[in-house]
């Protein structure tokens, strides 16, 4: 994705790769939307506990929220510092973005963990099953993000991104804001709206 | 041999996908013929009940998946860029992905045939056999104990990964790719059918994505998605799967609407009545298309107020669908009609389409539907709509855009007698299916009593089978024996208005030496608005820079069979060769240099 | 010749509305639902055939009228015709006004509600036969369904593992049984007899071996029915074959699946109490008589692929297998 980025006219106006993504994007909101309105239809239909009440823990992950969320203002600066020219800060934010990311996926691991603790596991109820399908996928989603921001930062301290890649970073962008805003929406429907 | 690998270029991406879905095409119609040899008198004993189910299985889902699509695929490819003016798609390697990790997910969901003894079972044994439907809950772990709807779930989700990103790449190759002047609504009308075909994929194949992801759960990790005990619902499954499955149907018909689009105009030397009719009735179908998927459901009891609804859009999604078929035949209205074989094919569609289309209307009614779900009734309208459409339109297609791919005529003459052993034998198959169903004889079953009264109709339908048979057989003669001796293809065969005959048959590599500018919807044909433009000179004026080709999208796209064959296999360590592959076809796909 | 002849059949049995030798016709409604729908079809049918008549039609006429001939001046490029555009938009639409109100109002028509003193029957579908429960006269049976005519009758559906679907063309349509959910058909059967039906909902190996009958007699009959299963299974005749068919049954595994009152309380497999009053074996499939009993009693899945009572291991002697059957047989 990040060779070199040359000016191709295009009958749009727009890049082919970031209208591809946006595309994509909209593809991946009916996969995410799906996965969201299977946990709603099955919402308070377990049979069995723990149900999402005795288990959520929601000031830990407001934390995790809000570390999802800056970490798409460190997107923002390392687009803003690649675009500029200003390899040194681009590093620096590319970095932050991925560690910030990474802390959110420790946050998960650290409630998965929890939770099985405390008795959910993917098997023990539909609100285990919709649950973990749902923030896992989302996971992953983080997951691939982390692994793009990591790529992308190699590069660019092997002297390989630069203003000429601005496209590349806006791209990865994009997702991880994506991957973002569906998070504030699964925070909103699972935790938040019980 | 390597070149054939490592290519990115659309056209040889196309042929790949011709003949691979031709492939695919045969073996679905081999397990249809059997079907209908087991079927041909009651209580019918060819194959036993577990291999029929098996067999009418793979047959819905190779034809939907393996055979309808992909065949659409390779017309995506090889035209579209001709048609818009392009020397490639947007996104080569992307293409040559998407054929890859079809081929695999094909050749892993017919493997199922062979590897019963993989999984202590004999061969014939572990094919998928819940139905291209795979209705839940008869698909969890406790009713189909065996690998049978692994091979199905694990397969479906790798042609997905291959149909989305198809879909992305031709949406941005439409959009942004088209030559100078060529403006949306100057675009060919397959294109456009090509291009609304695709925000149907993408956007419906997440949803069935979805529901693959929860059944490969049940069944493996042991959720609980479909299974009523834990409060769940199998219904689940069928909202999910029809959510996709209608616009699904739209995927396999708009594409074919498309071709009959281009073929009517250029053999009645009119311009198509009504293009800016035909093109927003399509958006309007795909966008319908999202409203209907209940009318699947009509026996599920819903209730009187859902069914109503549902019975609702579904007639109203009658309304552009039949517009599309007055603009058909205004096209034909008052031109001068030269009945090549490809014209058969694409009146043949209107023809067989409006049956299926007006059975259609018969069961958009809810309490006429539930005499008719699930009996012969469907089949034969799914037949005269994917078959007497679908594939007659692709037939058309292929008789009309053969020259172009491969330089040769095909025989006229054999054309002819392969379209009327078709035709007469699809209305020997299908039709007497309406009376089957409607006598009270239920689909998927292995057998029949003869006191049902339908045996002489099963008959007939057995006997117009195979006669379809003859006609492929037909077929494959005339491209064997044309490839050899057949009429080598000027340009412009027939007279064509669109971009593509501009150039020689087959294209050279770069497709266009000089990217035209289009000044109006017909580029190729004089009408009171502009001049026909010219061809693009023979030799290029300046040297075109050409992409070479790629492993990486191969190596990736190897990843997938990989990993479902860990997940089959249930062997850890597997899974993550399949991830590494993967990974580092794309880490090296990304860092190559490649200029497009 | 054939394809010709069976069209013909077809279409006059059609338009005479006669079962003859179709029992599972749609055809011939014996129903109050079933004639809904036949109605509803024929409607919309006629309505199809004048669509069909006149696109096809204008097709053959198009293709026929408008060939290339030589000399023929060049066709007019027309690109298209407003009003005749706005015309054939709004016939099709206002076509299926006519097809949508009659729908609409029979959706309503045969929602499955009943007067309160509805027979009500309970269908549980099962791999691969069907179990029906009377809840209000106290009767379990299976395969063959009894029903009074002329009485509204309200049949309540659910399955026991996968889905299914409850279908008896000539007294309506099809409503699926799904586990965990219950839906409803209602009807009230206008004439006697014995029709047949069966699954319509691919569910597994033997889906297309689980038929079904539904018998309406007349109230008299089906009161007579109704008094045979309350009464207590029949005592075989002390010494009897009959007898040593039940000390068979009663040390077999048969009693893990099958209920005989006050012998056997298995519910996996249908109740036996009466089965000897049944016409057919094994959901329809084969007639009740000591051969197929027999055959069935030794291997089942060989008569129905599948099927969930398995070779009996180790196998009963023929002795055995003819005992059972003379037992289950006087199960009147």
């Amino acid at each position: 994705m990040t060779h070199a980025a040359t000016a191709h006219h295009t009958s749009m106006g727009l890049d082919s790769r970031k209208m591809a993504f946006w595309a994509f994007i909209g593809s991946e909101c009916l996969l995410f939307g799906s996965l969201i309105s299977t946990y709603l239809i099955y919402k308070g239909k377990s049979v069995v506990g723990p149900y999402p009440h005795e288990i959520l823990n929601i000031p830990f992950t407001s934390v995790s929220t809000f570390d999802l969320l800056m970490s798409s203002l460190m997107m923002v600066l390392a687009l803003a510092a690649v675009q500029r020219g200003d390899m040194k800060w681009g590093k620096i934010w590319l970095f932050s973005t991925a560690l910030l990311g990474l802390i959110f996926l420790g946050g998960q691991v650290i409630e998965f963990t929890e939770f099985v603790h405390k008795g959910l596991t993917l098997q023990t109820n539909l609100f285990g099953c919709t649950f973990f399908v749902l923030t896992g996928t989302h996971g992953a989603h983080v997951a691939v993000g982390v692994l793009w921001l990591l790529t992308l930062w190699v590069r660019a301290l092997q002297g390989k991104l630069g203003p000429g890649n601005a496209t590349t970073v806006e791209i990865t962008g994009l997702y991880w804001h994506f991957v973002d805003v569906v998070w504030i929406v699964i925070f909103t429907v699972v935790y938040l709206i019980q | 041999m390597k070149s054939w690998l490592t290519t990115t270029d659309h056209k040889r991406i196309g042929l790949l996908y011709f003949w691979t879905a031709f492939g695919f095409f045969l073996i679905g119609g081999i397990e249809a013929l059997v079907i209908r040899a087991q079927l041909a008198q009651p209580n019918g004993h060819l194959v036993s009940a577990e291999t029929y189910n098996q067999l009418f299985t793979m047959h819905g889902t190779t034809m939907v998946f393996l055979a309808l699509m992909p065949l659409s695929a390779s017309f995506f490819n090889y035209i579209i860029p001709l048609q818009i003016g392009a020397r490639d798609v947007a996104f080569p390697r992307l293409n040559a992905f998407s054929y890859w990790v079809f081929l695999c997910g094909g050749l892993f969901l017919n493997a199922s045939w062979v590897t019963g003894p993989l999984f202590h079972a004999g061969i014939l044994n572990v094919a998928p056999d819940a139905g291209w439907f795979g209705y839940a809950n008869l698909t969890e772990r406790q009713f189909s104990p065996g690998p049978n709807i692994d091979f199905w779930l694990l397969g479906l989700q790798i042609l997905g990964i291959s149909s989305l990103a198809a879909g992305f790449n031709f949406i941005v190759t439409i959009l942004n790719l088209r030559a100078p002047g060529m403006k949306m609504m100057r675009l060919p009308t397959f294109t456009w059918m090509a291009l609304i075909t695709q925000f149907l994929i993408i956007t419906a194949f997440p949803v069935i994505t979805v529901a693959l992801v929860f059944l490969m759960f049940d069944r493996f990790f042991g959720t609980h998605f479909y299974v009523h005990e834990a409060g769940a619902t199998p219904l689940l499954w069928q909202h999910l799967f029809w959510l996709f499955g209608h616009p699904e149907v739209y995927i396999l018909i708009l594409p074919a609407m498309g071709i009959v689009s281009e073929v009517l105009p250029t053999f009645s030397r009119k311009p198509l009545f009504g293009y800016p009719v035909v093109v927003y009735s399509g958006i309007l179908i795909g966008f319908m298309g999202w409203g209907v998927w209940s009318h699947h459901m009509f026996a599920v009891g819903l209730g009187p107020i859902a069914d109503s609804v549902f019975a609702a859009t579904t007639m109203l999604i009658a309304v552009p669908t039949g517009v599309k078929i007055f603009n058909w035949i205004a096209t034909l209205w008052g031109g001068a009609i030269r009945g090549t074989t490809a014209l058969h094919f694409a009146v043949g569609f209107i023809a067989m389409f409006i049956i299926g289309g007006l059975s259609g209307v018969t069961h958009a009614s809810p309490p006429a539907d539930l005499q008719q779900t699930d009996t012969y009734y469907v089949v034969a309208h799914i037949h005269y709509v994917l078959f007497g459409g679908t594939i007659m339109g692709l037939f058309a297609g292929i008789y009309y855009w053969w020259p172009k791919m491969t330089g040769r005529l095909l025989s006229e003459a054999l054309g002819k007698w392969h379209f009327w052993l078709q035709f007469v034998g699809m209305n020997l198959a299908f039709f007497p299916m309406h009376f089957i169903g409607l006598l009270g004889m239920p689909r998927r079953i292995y057998t029949y009593g003869p006191e049902l009264g339908v045996s002489d109709l099963n008959l007939v339908s057995t006997v117009g089978a195979f006669l379809i048979g003859l006609a492929i057989l037909v077929f494959l003669f005339n491209m064997w024996w044309t490839s050899r001796r057949g009429r080598p293809a000027s340009n412009d065969p027939w007279g064509g208005a669109t971009l593509e005959w501009s150039i020689p048959s087959p294209p050279p590599v770069y497709n266009f030496s000089v990217i035209p500018t289009v000044a109006g919807r017909l580029p190729r044909w004089r009408t009171e608005r502009h001049e026909p433009i010219q061809d693009p000179p023979a030799v290029p004026p300046a040297p075109i820079h050409v992409p070479g080709g790629s492993w990486w999208p191969l190596v990736a796209a190897l990843g997938l069979p990989v990993m479902a064959l860990a997940a089959l296999t249930q062997t850890m360590w597997v899974v993550f060769v399949g991830v590494a592959l993967l990974l580092f076809g794309i880490y090296r796909w990304a860092f190559e240099p490649f200029e497009v | 010749m054939l394809r010709y002849r069976w069209w013909l059949t077809s279409v006059a049995l059609w338009l005479l509305g006669c079962g003859g030798p179709y029992p599972q016709s749609t055809f011939a409604p014996r129903s109050d639902f079933a004639r809904a729908s036949d109605v509803l079809f024929r409607d919309i049918f006629w309505w199809a055939v004048v669509v069909f008549i006149v696109l096809e039609t204008l097709l053959l006429f198009a293709i026929i009228r408008f060939r290339h001939r030589e000399g023929r001046a060049e066709p007019k490029p027309t690109h298209g015709h407003t009003i005749l555009e706005i015309a054939w938009t709004l016939a099709p639409a206002v076509i299926l006004v006519f097809v949508a109100v009659p729908t609409v109002r029979t959706i309503f028509t045969t929602a499955g509600d009943v007067p309160p003193d509805a027979l009500k029957v309970e269908v549980v579908g099962h791999q691969w036969w069907w179990e029906y429960k009377y809840p209000d006269l106290g009767i379990t049976t299976a395969n063959e369904m009894h029903v009074p005519v002329g009485k509204s009758v309200q049949v309540a559906i659910t399955s026991a593992d996968v889905i299914h679907s409850f279908w008896a063309p000539v007294l309506g349509g099809k409503r699926d049984a799904i586990p965990g959910r219950v839906n409803y058909i209602a009807f009230r059967a206008d004439s006697t007899g014995d029709y047949s039906g069966q699954c319509a909902e691919f569910c597994g190996a033997s889906h297309g071996n689980m038929r079904l009958r539904v018998l309406v007699d007349r109230d008299s009959a089906f009161q007579a029915w109704v008094d045979d299963e309350k009464a207590a299974p029949a005592l075989p005749p002390k010494a009897s074959l009959a007898e040593q068919g039940k000390t068979v049954y009663s040390r077999s595994a048969c009693i893990g699946c099958h209920t005989i009152q006050g012998v056997s309380p298995g519910i996996i497999g249908p109740n036996l109490t009466h089965v000897g009053s049944r016409t057919t074996i094994a959901a329809g499939l084969f007639p009740n008589d000591s051969a197929h009993l027999a055959r069935w009693i030794a291997d089942a899945p060989s008569l129905k692929p599948g099927a969930l009572m398995t070779r009996m291991q180790p196998p009963l002697t023929d002795a055995d297998i003819a005992a059972l059957v003379a037992y289950l047989q006087s199960l009147k």
